[in-house]
């Protein structure tokens, strides 16, 4: 269990992390990290099969469903934009 | 827990930070988005070694399903339509985390589990930001499809919206501090969905970047809360990265466009009519395609402007080749993007580079500004509000103090365009009745098509 002081030590540190990993973005990486930032919450998937993998009456059941299915499309689909994006970035000087 | 699955889950967050600082630099891009995918991957599969799970095969077919869909949609969605693609799978993780808060939840409604007031807060919060998260999404997702083409506006919109949203606060207070039953779960979701939706409908197109940027950033936070209900620590910090990165990314955008977030949200832009409009003076002075490649042909330095209209018309490529010509005749190129131009940040540089285009031709507003009075010819395709003078002069104008290109200060501008009609903000722009701007007129594919051949011609 993560008791709730260190789960508010862990929501901080995390909080500055993702401020800082972004603060010197150039603009041309706007929409790839946007999209990249979409695809990392797609983490809701493990948390969707968690509750899913746990429900007990019918309506628990339908709506885990429709849970994993949403979050499966975010991990997903948000790798695949992600990646389309970026495959194309390169310099005029050759390489990447 | 299993010792196993907590180490595979920190090995999972730890890759996600690593992957978004990779994706934050060009050069390191691409595998950022890999070592972030090889995280997730292991959270998943280890995911299935979860003590007391059951339902494992319908949740293999919900997890098939849904990757499958998203898959096949992002692989053939083209360039252009990308920024509806990110509201779509982003509004997906919105409901998924709403879906978890409701699961939750019910437990708790059946007597099946016992949860503290912190921890019934949090399901409440993330299932709301949640569910308003996957419905506005999809409200923006089909705005910039272009299946919903108008704003609502009406009027007492933002106290019916208020008293909707005080509702939705009174039902979550009951749920956490009474007793959870079935009905007021249900309102309480159901008014959440409502809210999203009559939250994104008066926003127009202009603004759908930001709006988009919010939700991301907003889905992150449900997902950070639903995490602590879960009692799992790679969602808390997944989530809260994105929550504060993506807070962050919406208030750059929102600062380029000059309007606070409260101002982009509530004040329904790009549906307002401007009022007390200065009188333009000068007239529209048409340019044939060959006699706009001569101009260009001849310069030394050419700056290209690229805004929305170049994304509709799918004109990236021709550009680029047209600047490949330039470049060829020892003429200077630069790409100048306005942090707002397209429909998202950076929008019109994912086009570009589609296109091929080296990043390191590409300029932002603070860099290219100084550039524009040494430049010979500026050629603007299908921008509008971002390169209009009056956003310096008249600060009765909708877009008064918004920074913009000074493309007015080229020696001589070139503005391809479909028709005569205005930009997204309503507005006349008087860059385009300057004295030494000419239109041409048309499709901005074939305009760069008939401007290259202009070129070889010669």
């Amino acid at each position: 269990m993560i008791e709730g002081f260190i789960a508010l030590y862990i929501f901080m540190l995390a909080a500055f992390t993702g401020y800082e990993v972004i603060s010197r973005v150039p603009v041309i990486l706007h929409t790839p990290l946007m999209s990249g930032s979409n695809f990392v919450h797609g983490i809701v998937l493990v948390g969707a099969m968690v509750a899913m993998g746990h429900a007990e009456t019918t309506l628990e059941q339908v709506v885990g469903f429709i849970g994993v299915v949403l979050g499966a499309g975010n991990a997903v689909g948000g790798y695949v934009v992600t990646e389309r994006m970026l495959e194309m970035f390169k310099s005029s000087k050759g390489g990447n | 827990m299993g010792t196993v699955i907590q180490a595979s889950y920190f090995l999972a967050a730890f890759l996600f930070i690593i992957g978004l600082k990779r994706m934050s630099s060009p050069v390191t891009a691409r595998g950022g988005i890999i070592w972030a995918g090889l995280g997730m991957l292991l959270a998943t599969l280890v995911t299935f070694a979860y003590p007391g799970m059951h339902n494992y095969p319908l949740m293999l077919v919900a997890i098939f399903v849904g990757s499958v869909l998203a898959w096949v949609s992002g692989k053939r969605v083209a360039m252009t339509g990308m920024p509806q693609m990110i509201a779509l799978y982003n509004g997906m993780g919105g409901g998924a985390a709403g879906a978890i808060a409701a699961v939750e939840l019910a437990k708790v409604a059946g007597g099946r589990a016992d949860l503290d007031v912190v921890t019934m807060t949090l399901a409440v919060l993330g299932g709301l930001i949640g569910s308003v998260s996957f419905s506005g999404s999809m409200i923006a997702f089909a705005k910039l499809q272009g299946l919903i083409k108008k704003s609502l506006v009406f009027p007492g919109q933002q106290l019916l919206n208020l008293a909707i949203f005080a509702a939705i606060l009174g039902v979550g207070g009951y749920i956490v501090l009474g007793e959870p039953l079935g009905l007021p779960v249900a309102l309480f979701f159901g008014a959440a969905l409502v809210f999203g939706i009559l939250m994104t409908l008066p926003i127009g197109g202009a603004d759908m970047p930001v709006v988009i940027s919010l939700y991301n950033a907003l889905t992150g936070l449900a997902v950070a809360f639903e995490g602590f209900v879960l009692n799992n620590a790679a969602m808390i910090i997944a989530g809260t990265v994105v929550g504060s990165a993506g807070t962050l990314l919406t208030q750059l955008m929102a600062k380029a466009m000059n309007r606070s977030l409260a101002n982009v949200l509530f004040s329904g832009f790009g549906t307002t009519t401007a009022g007390g409009e200065e009188a333009v003076e000068g007239s529209l002075k048409p340019i044939e395609a060959t006699d706009a490649a001569i101009m260009m042909a001849y310069a030394q330095k050419v700056i290209i402007v690229p805004g929305y209209g170049m994304a509709v018309a799918q004109a990236q490529h021709k550009i680029w080749e047209l600047a490949e010509q330039l470049r060829k005749r020892d003429v200077m190129v630069k790409f100048a993007i306005h942090p707002v131009a397209g429909r998202m940040p950076g929008h019109m540089n994912v086009l570009l580079a589609e296109a091929g285009v080296p990043y390191d031709l590409i300029f932002d507003l603070d860099e290219i500004n100084p550039e524009f009075p040494q430049a010979d010819v500026a050629l603007v395709i299908g921008a509008n509000d971002v390169v209009n003078p009056i956003a310096r002069s008249d600060p009765s104008s909708p877009i008064y103090g918004m920074p913009i290109l000074d493309v007015d200060k080229a020696r001589n501008t070139i503005v391809i365009k479909r028709g005569a009609g205005k930009g997204f903000a309503g507005i006349e722009n008087h860059l385009f009745y300057a004295d030494n701007t000419r239109m041409l007129y048309g499709d901005g594919q074939k305009m760069a098509g008939e401007l290259i051949q202009g070129m070889k011609q010669l």
